[in-house]
């Protein structure tokens, strides 16, 4: 569905990504993992159309997005719950919801939007309890929920999403992550960028390991869960633990 | 800034959701529902009851300026207030209105109404064709680009002297008729400025509850962001700042046809300055607060008159005092302050 061939980002003269591949299948959740700095959210932005100027191949269901403004990626059927989740703060979350349609609104295909909307509040029911408040009223998890009930509202066939365990609750996490996973059941195809390498590799299907701008390891998700080399660098368990067979 | 939007006014341009069924309960009595409205009732019957009961040439000019200054922060509140954009040449649509229309009926001797489109047309092509490198600027750099922009058009009003007469301004404007019927009566025009005036409230009260009302304040949150969820910023930008120097041109229309003579000094850069002062002591965001900031800032210089050469020092003493006060604007102060005066009444919290 997605194809990603020698991906090569560049802010300004600084490459922050060096020839990158990687594919996403129909129906597959894929768990993009990596530090900080290692390129993973420049991948979702360049996918997204708001970082112009890569190299390379991007195919989506085998046509390129070189060149696509952002409407036009997410008329295509992509969208993107970016880093920090920019919601928008003095909107209700009616209203945050509703901008999630923008395009299909313009289309005037209001009954689609409003079966969407319930779709949302009865995955999301704390939506539905806060649709009138100021969004910036939210919660850090909630505002999370919002962020990804905004960008279903847009009916993606690809969900892109930017480190959406950032600063939330081990138990929000499960929950969003249990909501992925509902959504993949559902038919949605999702890419997740996660420094969580917990939990994104326990739902996802496959992985990946971005290291400064360069994909270093690749496999079932299952695998990279047992890798050694992931464990050390992501699971957060001492090298020496493993190596050494200390009990 | 992160502004409290107006939540007042007429409802968006979708079919109204259904009320999801965990949602508190909407109150809709009488009283509620004609809220959004009541703005609109009020200014009409206070000019209803001006129009039968007073007669006083003074006040009716006054009141007929008001109207044409809100138009000129109303339109500029959508670009600042809810997109977000900042125009530090507004005074330069206003004044491209003005002299569309002058050099039109003078010159060439167009009936007023005739003109009109023209007069609309021209500052909203030009706002276009500016728009369109300056609004990829962000934050000082768009104010200084706008600000740039807005003294060409001053030098280009006081230097091009064959057509709008240069220093000494062009006069000789006729006053405004449909036909036989004369609009230049002073109450008559005041009904016809203010007409335009509730017509661009609903209008821009439209625009804000809708899709691409959302998508402004989208912006103004974040560009990014806007884009992600499908916005295309740089149309949505231009847009709104074609409408807004629409409005200001409709502003400058009815200015040239009332005064009869223009000049360029009522639109150099310190006229732009007080239409972004209307904006910010109205209250950003907030489409009744153009009426307040332009009441007051078109009501002060008239009522400190009587300080003579103090006068500009109180003028500006005043709106410091308002922004430290009120610093989210007029509107949003009163609306506070009523809130709080209401709790202390009934002795409750915030109601959830």
């Amino acid at each position: 569905m997605l194809e990603i061939r020698n991906l090569k980002c560049y802010y300004g003269r600084i490459r922050a990504l060096s020839g990158v591949s990687l594919s996403v299948d129909q129906g597959e959740v894929v768990s993009l993992i990596g530090a900080n700095g290692s390129g993973k959210s420049t991948l979702l932005t360049a996918i997204s159309g708001l970082l112009p100027g890569w190299r390379g191949e991007l195919l989506f269901e085998g046509e390129s997005l070189a060149g696509l403004p952002p409407q036009e990626v997410v008329a295509r059927g992509i969208s993107m719950v970016p880093e920090g989740r920019l919601i928008f703060g003095a909107l209700s979350v009616m209203d945050n919801l509703r901008l999630g349609a923008y395009l299909r609104i313009r289309k005037r295909d209001h009954f689609g939007v409003r079966q969407d909307l319930d779709k949302v509040l009865s995955i999301f029911p704390v939506l539905k309890e806060r649709a009138g408040q100021d969004a910036g009223t939210l919660s850090g998890g909630e505002q999370q929920m919002l962020a990804i009930g905004r960008a279903l509202m847009a009916k993606p066939r690809l969900l892109l999403l930017d480190e959406p365990s950032m600063g939330l609750a081990p138990k929000v996490v499960k929950q969003i992550f249990s909501t992925l996973s509902m959504l993949r059941d559902e038919g949605l195809t999702i890419l997740v960028v996660e420094q969580n390498a917990q939990a994104a590799l326990a739902v996802a299907d496959r992985g990946y390991v971005l290291e400064t701008g360069r994909m270093v390891l690749t496999g079932r998700a299952a695998d990279l869960l047992e890798d050694e080399e992931v464990k050390r660098a992501y699971l957060g368990k001492d090298y020496a633990q493993f190596t050494e067979g200390r009990a | 800034m992160a502004d409290k939007k107006e939540r007042s006014g007429s409802p968006g341009q979708e079919p109204p959701e259904p009320v999801p069924a965990g949602a508190t309960p909407r109150r809709a009595g009488l009283g509620q529902r004609l809220l959004p409205y009541a703005g609109y009732l009020v200014v009409t019957a206070g000019l209803c009851a001006y129009g039968l009961w007073a007669d006083n040439y003074y006040y009716t000019q006054l009141l007929t300026f008001i109207g044409i200054h809100t138009l000129l922060a109303v339109g500029l509140n959508m670009v600042m207030g809810y997109a977000g954009q900042i125009s530090l040449g507004h005074a330069a649509f206003f004044g491209l209105g003005a002299y569309t229309t002058g050099a039109l009926t003078v010159h060439l001797s167009w009936p007023p109404l005739a003109a009109l489109p023209a007069a609309l047309a021209v500052p909203a092509l030009v706002a276009f064709i500016v728009g369109m490198p300056t609004l990829k600027l962000h934050g000082y750099y768009l104010g200084m680009g706008t600000l740039g922009f807005g003294m060409i058009i001053h030098i280009l009003f006081r230097e091009w002297t064959a057509l709008t007469g240069g220093p000494n301004g062009l006069v000789g404007i006729p006053v405004l008729s449909a036909g036989p019927v004369s609009l230049a009566g002073g109450k008559t025009y005041l009904f016809l400025v203010w007409g335009a005036v509730l017509l661009s409230f609903g209008m821009c009260s439209r625009i804000v509850h809708s899709r691409v009302g959302r998508a402004l304040s989208a912006i103004h949150f974040s560009e990014q962001a806007a884009a992600a969820v499908g916005v295309d910023t740089m149309r949505a930008k231009l847009e709104v700042f074609v409408f807004s120097a629409a409005l200001a041109a409709l502003a400058g229309f009815l200015y040239a046809h009332m005064v009869t003579f223009i000049s360029p000094s009522s639109f150099s850069f310190l006229v732009s300055i007080r239409i972004v002062a209307m904006v910010v002591i109205g209250g950003m965001a907030s489409i009744w607060g153009s009426l307040f900031g332009a009441g007051l800032l078109t009501l002060l210089p008239e009522w400190l008159h009587v300080f003579s050469e103090y006068e500009v020092m109180i003028y500006g003493l005043v709106l410091v005092v308002v922004m430290i006060f009120f610093p989210q604007g007029l509107t949003r102060g009163v609306l506070d302050a009523y809130e709080r005066a209401r709790r202390r009444k009934t002795g409750a919290g915030p109601s959830a």
